[in-house]
């Protein structure tokens, strides 16, 4: 039986195969791994300015703060445009769009068998930081270490949707794809990779508030951190962000497909 | 214009797998003149201009034929095949493949498809085929005994062995290509879309290809519509072909008889005893060239007997030779003088 074109041994075979494939590219996996390290930049800017009280955490509460922050980020980035513009360059996606599976399958089993090559390189950077900053050192508790999980699946899916939502306005005007480009800069500001949203001023974070990019980051990373944050909202909030962008992705791509189709593959 | 149509007594028992009734494709493109000024001038005011890349096109297949599709580079090959095949929507006409429209992409007809373009990869570049094998077998819903056992007959006919199990970047074209086939063809497809499959392999590869497809046909009884550039594919596969010329189908029928549409002269060379002037050939056909010895004429088919008879009678023929002129070189010609 298939669900949303998946069964068992799609996603088995599937996550192996692009397991391998990343595999190919530890290189470069443990590159885009090493260069994460902005929020560890970010750490030791702070550390070294008066405005760090203002951040309304403790010493090894920021430490913990940006680490999380660094690992959130490690297993919640997406690339999926820049595959997804390659394939369709190389003209893999026709075979793709003629195969019984949805290609967004594919591109989410990329990114989770990257993921899984990026772990060591990510323990690794974990195991070093704590070296050298063996006061920080923490183990979140299971529940907290479980959650936390959970709400970095939750971001890395929608930022997988927001790239999907990008990649299928490309079947409209390939220039879509600088659409993403463009949500960086917003992302840098308000997902808590420079500094802790509780950071801002009040109405750049409630302005925050009503874009997906705190739950994105900062969110994660203070569950992972044991920080005090509403668990119960930060969960809903992230839901509803899936729940809204899936069917739109779903529906803007079938539209897409068809209008490439319309003008020609 | 209108092609000439060959009547398959199936179609008359409703069993054809392919019918095309008036398939158009308009290509909308934007007009942009070159230069910063075309560039300014297309972002005031976008401009389009439509291509015609095909143009009211009919035909119909049945089951386990085998049909070529010729036409110079542009003719519109590409894009009826995506059609068919359901990767683009017609801008006009109907499309039945497989009792389906191809353009839904309904998973039982994409089941019963496959397209292979010569151009253009599935495999993953990093891995060996064997993995994107694997990830195809899954993806139709093949057991891994049928996978393994279906791999192990088409690497067989297609000569593949360890090849399946080194990186796709580091096999060579013709391997690359062996290989895309297989995993083309893994969920036994019985209407296969081949564009160009032969392109850029040598000679030697190019026959083992073709003869694949030649036995692949035999076997299983798939239907399959092939473009090439090569004539050597056509006239070793397709008893049948289809020519296209800017987007309108031209002939549909068997080779020869385009051959014979095309050109309907028959090529006679003829080698003396001795030398005889040109005047002397009036009313034997037409002259192409005399000098010397040897003398060639294009003689009507209907008229040929009764001017070799003539000739042999009126001259010490040495040698008399009749020739169908090649199809490629007739084909070239066409298009060359755009006679169509
Ligand atoms: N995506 C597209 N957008 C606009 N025009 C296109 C597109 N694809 C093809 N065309 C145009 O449509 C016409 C037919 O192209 P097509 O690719 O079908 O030709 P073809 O017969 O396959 O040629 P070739 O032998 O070179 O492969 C050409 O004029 C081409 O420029
Ligand atoms: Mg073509």
């Amino acid at each position: 039986m298939r669900v949303f074109g998946l069964n068992r041994k799609i996603i088995r075979v599937l996550l192996g195969t692009e397991y391998a494939h990343m595999l190919e590219y530890r290189a470069e996996i443990a590159l885009w791994a090493l260069s994460g390290v902005l929020p560890f930049i970010m750490l030791s800017l702070w550390n070294g300015s008066d405005a760090r009280d203002a951040l309304g955490m403790d010493g090894v509460g920021l430490d913990r703060y940006f680490l999380s922050a660094f690992l959130v980020r490690q297993f919640s980035v997406v690339w999926m445009i820049y595959a997804f513009e390659e394939d369709a360059l190389t003209g893999r996606l026709s075979p793709y769009l003629l195969q019984p599976l949805h290609p967004l399958w594919r591109y989410v089993a990329s990114h989770l068998g990257e993921q899984l090559t990026r772990l060591p390189f990510a323990a690794v950077i974990t195991a070093i930081f704590f070296l050298i900053q063996p006061k920080a050192f923490w183990v979140p508790s299971l529940g907290h270490f479980v959650l936390a999980w959970l709400a970095t699946w939750m971001a890395f899916s929608i930022a997988f949707l927001l790239q999907s939502l990008i990649a299928s306005l490309c079947f409209w005007s390939e220039k879509a794809s600088a659409l993403e480009r463009l949500l960086f800069i917003p992302f840098l500001f308000l997902s808590g990779l420079l500094a802790p949203i509780t950071a801002f001023p009040p109405f750049v974070r409630t302005f925050a508030q009503w874009t997906p990019f705190p739950y994105l980051i900062d969110f994660p990373a203070r569950v992972l951190a044991e920080q005090p944050v509403d668990l119960l909202a930060g969960f809903a909030i992230q839901l509803a962000w899936i729940v809204l962008l899936l069917p739109l992705v779903l529906l803007l791509w079938r539209a897409g497909v068809r209008r490439y189709s319309a003008m020609g593959a | 214009m209108a092609p000439q149509r060959s009547l398959h007594p199936q179609v008359a028992h409703g069993s054809v797998v392919i019918e095309v009734e008036g398939l158009s494709k308009i290509y909308r493109v934007a007009d942009k003149q070159p230069g910063l000024s075309g560039t300014l001038k297309h972002f005031m005011r976008r401009r389009h201009r439509d291509v015609h890349a095909v143009s009211d096109i009919s035909f119909s297949i049945v089951p386990g034929e085998m049909v070529g599709f010729l036409g110079a580079n542009g003719a519109g090959k590409t894009t009826t095949l995506k059609m068919l095949c359901g990767l683009i929507h017609p801008s006009a006409g109907q499309v039945v493949v497989a009792g389906h429209q191809p353009q839904k992409r309904h998973p039982d007809f994409l089941r019963r498809i496959t397209l292979v373009m010569g151009q253009k990869q599935q495999l993953l570049w990093d891995l060996p085929p064997m993995d994107s094998l694997r990830v195809n077998a899954a993806v139709y819903g093949i057991s891994d005994r049928d996978a393994k056992r279906r791999i192990s007959e088409l690497s067989d006919l297609l000569e593949l062995g360890e090849e399946l199990t080194r990186p796709v970047r580091k096999l060579s074209l013709g391997q690359r290509m062996k290989a895309e086939l297989l995993a083309a063809l893994l969920h036994q497809p019985d209407v296969l879309f081949l564009d160009e499959p032969t392109l850029g392999l040598d000679v030697n590869a190019q026959a083992r290809v073709r003869q694949f497809l030649a036995d692949y046909n035999q076997r299983t009884g798939a239907t399959m519509l092939l473009t090439s550039h090569y004539m050597a594919d056509i006239t070793a596969l397709c008893p049948r072909v289809l020519l296209i010329h800017q987007g309108h189908l031209f002939h549909d029928g068997p080779l020869d008889r385009l051959a014979s549409r095309l050109a309907p002269e028959r090529h006679v060379r003829l080698e003396l005893d001795a030398p005889v002037g040109a005047e002397a050939f009036a009313g034997l056909g037409r002259l192409d060239s005399c000098c010397d010895c040897e003398v060639n004429l294009r003689v009507q088919p209907d008229e040929l007997t009764a001017v070799v008879a003539q000739l042999l009678e009126r001259f010490e023929v040495r040698d008399l030779e009749v020739n169908d002129p090649p199809i490629d070189q007739l084909i070239g010609d066409l298009f060359r003088q755009g006679k169509v």
